[in-house]
């Protein structure tokens, strides 16, 4: 399963194709109400400065002490990420001088990262799905910020973020083109948000990415790859990969050589340029940071964490699958944004009948629903129609009181107006009418007004479709058009 | 009324509880002492009023039937350890004017939780960066010791040098202080007072500015075992603040004070007998374990193989997280700074300026060996040399060994200026004997045992098992009884 040759994820050179090879190390903030090592908030938003611990500022004799919460999250997501739970890691000190860095070095894991090996299986838009190897996962520290634009010609430092704790989940170099790297960020972040370890909001800067690539003919060894810095959209992803593959095939075809760089992704001009080389690149000195025992828990704790683990979004889509009857396709839909599961989820809950109906349910949540939403710029939490009101709209239909084009106008009413389903179904006269005589009498009338199109039909049983349009119409809406169907097969002896 | 200022802590708390004199008298007596000795240069800042203060109150306590274990007894801070809104500097132009905002654990439990009084900050070699206490920003410290029929100064050694100064000099009636690789141990014996680093992990290091994180331990500089027994119960304790600190009840350490040694036994490691050792030296190390036999021990001769590398290891390991912990230091937040026109020069301005010669030396040393192509062949052997040295002793423990005697240092004080020459090894040299303990995490305890030729104090150690500083002030305390107490004249 592992990304295949595809023709289409190659990039035509003058000299021939190119295969792009790209990693990501993606810098997800955790949710947790502390820092790392310091009881210092991490809300967002505050007042410079005004979240910060003489820890955070690295006043002379601070020491970090680990913050427990933020190493559940670490291994909640390893879990989730299908990965190795290390149960001893080292935290290690990396050394460079930054003004937003207090410290002088960034406590970090290097050697011992606490989640090992795992994968994500990645959905792509046409239905099919790949693997994309996790390496590692380790805990450090993020830096403060520095503010350039108080002062003509002084820089302010803001340490609210300093010491706010990242996950940093590297990749293998597994994805082949920007679709699927960016697929790949998508489905990580559905993962951290299922999880709730990562809000995953990449305006805030929780999450970011490095983004790793190189090219190479296709079958080749790898490339000398370059890295972009910190892209924080998946749109920026997927922009700064396609011109930085082209950029590195244009050297490559001009008879050049890749530089290994580290870049910047400018999203202005949709470009990215260089920051350093290879050569200027930081000697970090990393060393075990002697303030800190090594970090070690029981398989226990671990399989605490794992019992209480919520179900993830391929668990949730393969029990759509499995006990709804959905699509495939209709299933990811739902599962891909946890909102958007949560909502289905809560009509299931309101059904009569979640096994009948939750096919019928997906339906009208994706297309409905979710279109509607879509098209009006409105999130789920400001949808109009809540999930109880969706729930009952469905149960009519599945229990035959309104029929599917009723139960539409019955949304219509309860989007603009509100209020419940069955009281308007009641109060509007919108049921079906399942007064046999009735339909039959409906039916009768349109069969003696129409000789002409009888005797079509008769020829090509295809045409009842007509006569059912007919007859519903007449009935504004209000007759059940299976009913109609088997009536006028009788009638028109078909 | 006797001199106030000669009396040992545990007398002056006998003599509080007694009502001889007042907190305030004893406080007193203390900064009239400072003030006629600053020609010692002991102490970088003295705070008499607050001094009074707190005196003050531990009479108020006295007279209420209250206070703590220290109550009223006054002490010196080795400049080391922050103490809330009071200038902090580790003796170096870096710090500059630095106040907490923060008061050390260490020093919180003496002076709030303990009803101590403090003095004043005690100097110190810069960032504990020395053996001799000249490289301290506010100057050399003076040894109260002279030399028989010679006005020649003395160092006390360091980098505890302001703590082991004053308090032999009765400056103050015990000082705080740290050991990182022999910085308590060495300026003890130099100046003829008691002096025990603790297990590593037995105090906290919490609000004390670092020198190298896995090594340094504060404990207590006293002028008897019983004192530095009664000072380090005071230091002593879990932090949660500080996770490398041990979470184990704190003994009663006075109560072992005169407790009998017999049949305890005592380690004598043949590795510490160096060539060229000066006789006196030798004598007072046999001397000693005469001493402890006579007292029912049996004394064995042990072997630590890895001694040797135990100085080369060390001055790898300290520079190494000097390296790191100083780089916090570099004018954006605190501090002194020196403007540049950019902030890399606005850094090396300020670090230029702000660290003296030997902490720029350790701080290149330790940026080399951490660098990359370097770590294995440095660092990491060195690491690897620590786990080793800790298995020898670990080896002699569990033969049955209770404690190894050794000299605490190679010679007594030397003169100001004498060793910090061009050749920085021969200063290096002063904690042949005590770096082990800390590169093992392990106590260690420096007790006055005898005089050189020239009237200089000298003294024995005594390493032990980890968390067993019992064992090793019982032993201290036979040393004492045996050596006798001695005060250097008041020539200043």
């Amino acid at each position: 399963m592992n990304a295949p040759v595809k023709p289409s994820n190659l990039i035509k050179g003058a000299t021939g194709d190119w295969e792009m090879v790209i990693g990501l190390e993606v810098h997800a903030q955790v949710t947790s109400n502390a820092k790392l090592f310091s009881g210092a908030s991490t809300a967002f938003g505050g007042d410079p400065n005004s979240h910060v611990s003489l820890v955070d500022a690295a006043m002379p004799g601070m020491l970090p002490v680990i913050n427990e919460e933020c190493v559940r999250q670490a291994v909640r997501t390893g879990l989730g990420l299908n990965a190795q739970i290390n149960l001893r890691s080292v935290f290690d000190r990396k050394n460079y001088f930054y003004p937003d860095l207090p410290q002088g070095y960034q406590i970090s894991q290097y050697k011992s990262p606490i989640v090992g090996e795992g994968e994500v299986v990645v959905d792509l838009a046409d239905g099919t799905s790949f693997v994309v190897g996790i390496e590692r996962l380790h805990l450090e520290q993020d830096a403060g910020k520095s503010l350039h634009e108080q002062h003509a010609d002084m820089s302010a430092i803001d340490l609210n973020r300093s010491g706010v704790a990242l996950m940093e989940i590297v990749s293998k170099p597994d994805m082949r083109s920007s679709e699927q790297a960016k697929a790949y960020v998508t489905k990580l972040r559905t993962i951290l948000r299922y999880l709730a370890t990562c809000d995953g909001d990449m305006e805030k800067g929780s999450l970011r990415a490095d983004v790793n690539v190189s090219v190479r003919r296709p079958g080749e060894p790898f490339g000398t790859r370059c890295e972009i810095k910190n892209v924080n959209s998946i749109r920026f992803i997927g922009q700064a990969i396609e011109h930085e593959a082209r950029r590195q095939i244009e050297i490559l075809e001009d008879g050049g050589s890749i530089d290994q760089q580290t870049r910047l992704f400018d999203p202005d001009k949709g470009e990215t340029r260089a920051m350093r080389s290879k050569e200027e690149a930081h000697d970090y000195r990393y060393f075990p940071d002697p303030d800190l025992l090594p970090l070690e828990f029981s398989q226990s704790f671990v399989d605490a964490l794992k019992t209480d683990l919520p179900e993830l979004p391929d668990q949730k889509k393969a029990r759509f699958i499995a006990d709804l009857g959905l699509t495939p396709y209709d299933a990811a839909v739902l599962v891909n944004e946890h909102e958007s599961a949560n909502f289905y989820e809560s009509v299931l809950a309101g059904l009569a009948n979640a096994r009948r109906d939750g096919k019928v349910a997906a339906n009208w949540v994706i297309n409905e629903l979710f279109g509607r939403l879509n098209k009006e710029g409105l999130s789920i939490a400001a949808s109009p129609v809540s999930a109880p009101q969706l729930a009952a709209i469905i149960d009519l239909i599945g229990e035959g009181t309104i029929s599917g084009k009723i139960a539409k106008d019955l949304f219509e009413i309860v989007w603009t107006e509100g209020g419940d389903p069955r009281v308007l179904v009641e109060a509007r006269g919108m049921k079906q009418v399942t007064d046999m005589g009735a339909i039959e009498k409906a039916v009768e009338d349109i069969v003696a007004a129409n000789p002409d199109k009888v005797a079509q039909v008769r020829a090509k049983p295809q045409m009842i479709g007509w006569f059912v349009g007919q007859v519903m119409k007449a009935s504004g809406g209000k007759v059940n058009p299976q009913a109609v169907n088997d009536l006028l097969k009788t009638k028109l002896g078909l | 009324m006797t001199d106030l200022t000669s009396l040992t802590l545990a007398e002056a708390r006998d003599g509080l509880a007694g009502k001889s004199f007042t907190a305030l008298e004893l406080a007193d007596a203390h900064l009239a002492a400072m003030e006629r000795a600053r020609v010692l240069n002991a102490y970088v800042l003295e705070t008499p009023e607050q001094a009074r203060a707190m005196a003050r109150q531990a009479d108020g306590r006295i007279a209420k039937g209250e206070g703590g274990p220290l109550n009223g007894l006054p002490l010196g801070v080795k400049d080391l350890f922050a103490t809330e809104g009071t200038r902090t500097t580790a003796c170096s132009r870096i710090l500059d004017d630095f106040k907490p905002p923060y008061e050390s654990t260490v020093t919180s439990q003496l002076f709030t939780r303990d009803g101590a009084v403090m003095l004043g900050k005690l100097n110190n070699d810069e960032f504990a960066m020395g053996s001799s206490n000249e490289t301290s920003c506010f100057g050399p410290v003076l040894n109260p010791w002279r030399r028989q029929a010679s006005d020649a100064k003395l160092v006390p050694g360091g980098s505890s040098g302001g703590s082991a100064s004053a308090v032999a000099a009765g400056l103050c009636l015990g000082a705080t202080a740290t050991d990182t690789g022999g910085s308590i141990r060495q300026p003890a014996a130099f100046t003829g007072t008691v002096g025990i680093k603790p297990t590593y992990g037995r105090c906290s290091r919490w609000g004390i500015v670092a020198f190298a994180s896995s090594l340094d331990q504060a404990g207590p500089i006293a002028r008897t075992v019983r004192d530095a027994a009664i000072l380090l119960r005071s230091m002593a304790g879990h932090d949660p603040k500080d996770t490398t600190s041990v979470d184990r009840a704190v003994p009663d350490y006075e109560a072992v004070v005169g407790k009998s040694v017999k049949g305890m036994k005592i380690g004598l490691p043949r590795e510490y007998r160096l060539d060229g050792m000066p006789a006196e030296i030798e004598k007072l190390w046999s001397q000693g374990a005469d001493w402890l036999k006579a007292a029912g021990a049996e004394l064995v001769e042990v072997s630590l193989p890895h001694t040797k590398y135990a100085l080369p290891a060390y001055y790898i390991v300290a520079p190494a997280e000097a390296s790191s912990n100083l780089a916090r230091y570099d004018g954006v937040r605190y501090g002194a700074r020196a403007a540049g026109n950019n902030i890399v020069e606005m850094y090396e301005n300020t670090r230029a300026i702000g660290f003296g010669a030997e902490v720029r030396r350790r701080i290149m040393i330790g940026t080399y060996v951490l660098s990359a192509g370097y770590y294995d062949a440095y660092y990491l052997r060195a690491q690897k040399v620590r786990t080793l040295i800790k298995k020898d002793f670990e080896d002699c423990y569990a033969a049955g060994v209770d404690a190894i005697l050794t000299p605490a240092t190679p010679s007594a004080a030397f003169g100001i200026g004498e060793k910090a020459g061009s050749d920085p090894i021969e200063m290096y040299l002063n904690d042949i004997f005590t770096v082990t303990a800390n590169m093992a995490g392990l106590p260690g305890i420096s007790v006055p045992a005898g005089k050189d030729a020239q009237g200089l104090p000298l003294g024995l150690q005594l390493i032990g098992r980890p968390f067993d500083e019992e064992t090793l002030l019982s032993l201290g305390a036979i040393i004492e009884q045996a050596t006798g107490r001695f005060k250097p004249e008041v020539w200043w």
